[in-house]
C-alpha cells in the first residue's frame, strides 16, 4: 500500500512539518457548519455518495437483492460466460457471479469502518501524546513508528498471522495498528502547530491537567484536519481489506468476498473465464473510487 | 557533514534493531512448536523433541534472539524450517528477481510521475490538474491485484499482445524476460504514480509561488526558462526523498504483483513461508526488506545532500 499522503518532510533529517501538515493545520481553523452544506453541491461528493450508498444496500440487503443464492452450486452450469440468466457469468462450481458481488460487499464494508476507526482513535491518542509532551517520549516513540513504517503492511499482516493466527478481528485489528503511526504523525503535526496558541498557555496556568487540556482543549481545535486524514485513510484501509482477502486471510469460504473470489478463481483468467474476477475486481475499484471522490470533496470544501 | 552521517547511519541502525525485534518476537508469539508444524500430528515425541533441539527453538528466548542477531551479523540466515537447508540461496534469487520488477516499475513511474505532477501545479486549479490529481489518487488506492487483473484481460486475454505470467522460463533471453515483466510492473507503476505526482506537484507548486521564482520573471525571462532553471530544480528534491520511502511499499506491492503473476520474487517467498510457518526464512526475508528500505532512504538523503548546497551547509553546521 502506497502512502500518498506522507508529507515530504516526513523523512527529513530534521522532522520538519511537511506541506500537508500545514495545510491540514490551517485547514482545521476554517470548518464551519455552511461548509457541509457546500459537499452537498459538489457533483464528484454526490456521485462519490452515490456509489457508496448502492454498496452499502448490497452489504444490508444483499440477500434479498441477489437473483440467486450466492452459495447454491448449479456444476453442470459451471464456468458459463455472462448470459440473460447470470448478468456476470458463473463461477468454476456454478455459482452465480453476480450474486456473489453483491452478497460479497459485506464484509469489506463491514471491516473497512472499523479498522479506520480504530486506526484514528489509536493515531490521535498517540498523536496528542507525541505533540503535547514532546521530548523523549516523542523521540522514542517517533523511533518505533518510524520502523512500522519502514515494514508494508502486508508483511506486517503476515507476521501478525503467523503470530495469533488469522480472522476477521485479526485483518481490523493489523489494519489499525498499521494506521496508528500515520494518523499519529498528522495529528502530531497539528498539535505542534496549535502548542504555543494563547488559548494552552492559559489552560496551562489554569492548572488543568495534560489530559484535560489535550482532549479537551486541543483535540476540538484539530478535529477537522483528523476528519481529512479519516477519509483518506477509509480509501487505504478499502485497499488494505481487499489486499488481504485476495491473500488469503478473508473470510472462509463458500463466503462471498470480492478478495477472497479473485484468489480462488483468477487462475480461470489464463482459461478464458475473465467474468469471474474482472467483476469483482471491478466492484473493488468502483468502491475505492466511490470513496475517493467523497475524499477528494472534503478536502476541498475544507480547504476552500 | 560527518556528524550529520554518523547521525542518520546510528538511527539507521536503530530501526532495523527494533525492526529486527519486531520480527522476532512475532516469530515467537505462536503458541505450539516447530518441531511439532513440521513433522505432523502423527510423529513420534522423540521425533519431534529432537527437530526441536535441532532447529534450537527450545531454548531461552533471548538466548535464541542474540544467536538469530549473531548469526545475522556473520551472514548467516538461519536454516529453513520448510527445505531443511541454508535461507541465504532462496533469499538471494528472490532478491534479485524482485529487484528486475522494481527497477523497471521505477524506470517508468519516476519519469511519469514527475511529469505528471509539473503539468499538474503548471495548471493548477485547472481541469488537467484535476484530472491528474483524481486519476493519481484513485490508481493509488486501487490495490494491485484488481489493476492486474484488468490489464490481464485486455492485453494478455483479449488483446493477446503481452504474456500474463512474470517468469520467462529458463533460458529466456533479456527481451523475453522483459516482455513477461512489462504487464506485473503496471500495477505498482499505478500504485506510485499518484504519489510521486502528487509530491512533484506541491514542489512545484511552491517553487512556483516563492521569491526566487518571482524574480526570475521580473527580470525577464521566458516562461520556459524560468521553470526549467529555476522551478524545476527545486521543485524535484522533495519528490526524490519520497521515491525512496516509496521502496517499502513497492515491496508491499511485490507481494501481491507476484503472487498474482507467480513471480518467485521476495514477496511470493515470504507469503509462502508465512503460509508454511517457515519463521527463519520469514524472519530472513522480512528483515532483508528493512534493510533495503532503510539503504534506500539513506541513499535518497546522500543524493538530497548532493543535490541541495543549501542541506550541506546546514548539515554542516548540525
Amino acid at each position: 500500500m502506497t502512502d500518498i499522503t506522507a508529507e515530504p518532510g516526513s523523512s527529513a533529517p530534521l522532522g520538519a512539518l511537511g506541506p500537508d501538515a500545514q495545510v491540514a493545520v490551517a485547514v482545521a481553523s476554517r470548518a464551519t457548519p455552511t461548509r457541509w452544506r457546500l459537499l452537498l453541491r459538489r457533483p464528484t461528493f454526490l456521485v462519490g455518495a452515490g456509489i457508496l450508498l448502492f454498496w452499502v444496500v448490497c452489504a444490508i440487503f444483499g440477500h434479498l437483492i441477489a437473483p440467486f443464492n450466492p452459495l447454491a452450486q448449479q456444476l453442470l452450469s459451471a464456468n458459463t460466460a455472462p448470459s440473460g440468466a447470470h448478468w456476470f457469468g458463473t463461477d468454476p462450481l456454478g455459482r452465480d457471479v453476480l450474486s456473489r458481488v453483491i452478497v460479497g460487499a459485506r464484509d469489506i464494508l463491514i471491516i473497512t469502518p472499523l479498522a479506520t476507526v480504530l486506526g484514528t482513535v489509536l493515531g490521535t491518542a498517540l498523536g496528542l501524546a507525541m505533540g503535547y509532551f514532546g521530548g523523549t517520549f516523542d523521540l522514542v516513540v517517533g523511533r518505533i513508528v518510524e520502523a512500522v513504517l519502514a515494514l508494508p503492511f502486508v508483511i506486517i499482516a503476515f507476521l501478525f498471522v503467523v503470530a495469533v493466527g488469522s480472522s476477521t478481528v485479526m485483518v481490523i485489528i493489523v489494519i489499525g495498528f498499521v494506521f496508528t503511526p500515520l494518523i499519529a504523525r498528522t495529528v502530531r503535526a497539528a498539535v505542534l502547530a496549535e502548542r504555543h496558541l494563547d488559548y494552552l498557555s492559559s489552560a496551562r496556568l489554569l492548572g488543568e491537567n495534560p489530559a484535560r487540556i489535550m482532549f479537551a482543549e486541543i483535540l476540538p481545535n484539530i478535529m477537522p484536519a483528523i476528519l481529512v486524514e479519516f477519509t483518506v485513510r477509509l480509501g487505504y484501509a478499502v485497499f488494505a481489506v481487499a489486499t488481504l482477502s485476495f491473500l488469503g486471510f478473508g473470510p472462509p469460504p463458500p463466503t462471498p468476498d470480492w478478495g477472497s473470489d479473485i484468489a480462488a478463481d483468477y487462475s480461470g483468467l489464463l482459461a478464458g473465464y475473465w467474468w469471474q474476477t474482472l467483476f469483482p475486481a471491478l466492484a473493488i475499484a468502483s468502491l475505492v473510487t466511490a470513496v475517493n471522490l467523497i475524499t477528494d470533496s472534503v478536502e476541498q470544501v475544507l480547504s476552500s | 557533514m560527518a556528524t550529520f552521517l554518523l547521525r542518520r547511519l546510528g538511527l539507521m541502525i536503530l530501526t532495523l534493531w527494533i525492526v529486527s525485534l519486531i520480527v522476532f518476537f512475532a516469530g515467537q508469539i505462536l503458541p505450539g512448536d516447530p518441531g511439532r508444524a513440521i513433522l505432523g500430528p502423527f510423529a513420534a515425541k522423540s521425533a519431534v523433541q529432537a527437530l526441536d533441539t535441532q532447529l534450537g527453538v527450545n531454548r531461552p528466548l533471548l538466548t535464541r534472539y542474540l544467536s538469530w542477531i549473531g548469526g545475522l551479523l556473520h551472514g548467516n540466515m538461519g536454516t529453513s524450517y520448510t527445505y531443511r537447508t541454508a535461507v541465504e540461496p532462496f533469499i538471494r534469487a528472490a532478491l534479485i528477481n524482485s529487484v528486475k520488477l522494481a527497477v523497471l516499475a521505477f524506470v517508468i513511474v519516476v519519469p511519469l510521475g514527475i511529469i505528471g505532477g509539473v503539468i499538474a501545479a503548471l495548471y493548477a486549479g485547472r481541469a488537467v490538474d484535476r484530472i491528474i490529481s483524481v486519476t493519481g489518487l484513485s490508481l493509488a488506492t486501487v490495490p494491485e491485484f484488481v489493476s492486474g487483473i484488468v490489464l490481464i484481460v485486455v492485453f494478455g486475454v483479449t488483446l493477446k499482445v503481452l504474456p500474463v505470467t512474470a517468469a520467462a522460463g529458463a533460458g529466456a533471453g533479456d527481451l523475453s524476460q522483459f516482455r513477461h515483466l512489462i504487464l506485473p510492473a503496471i500495477p505498482l507503476v499505478f500504485v506510485l504514480f499518484g504519489y510521486i505526482a502528487r509530491m512533484a506537484r506541491a514542489g512545484t507548486i511552491e517553487s512556483l509561488n516563492s521569491d526566487y521564482a518571482r524574480t526570475a520573471v521580473l527580470k525577464g525571462l521566458p516562461r520556459a526558462t524560468m521553470i526549467r532553471r529555476h522551478v524545476l530544480r527545486n521543485s524535484l528534491l522533495p519528490t526524490i526523498t519520497v521515491i525512496a520511502t516509496q521502496t517499502g511499499y513497492l515491496i508491499g506491492g511485490l507481494v501481491v504483483v507476484e503472487t498474482l503473476f507467480n513471480y518467485q520474487g521476495i514477496g511470493n517467498l515470504i507469503f509462502k513461508a508465512a503460509g508454511a510457518k517457515d519463521f527463519t526464512m520469514l524472519e530472513a526475508g522480512v528483515l532483508i526488506i528493512g534493510v533495503v528500505y532503510v539503504l534506500a532512504t539513506l541513499a535518497a538523503d546522500l543524493l538530497l545532500i548532493a543535490l541541495n548546497p543549501r542541506l550541506r551547509i546546514g548539515a554542516q553546521n548540525d
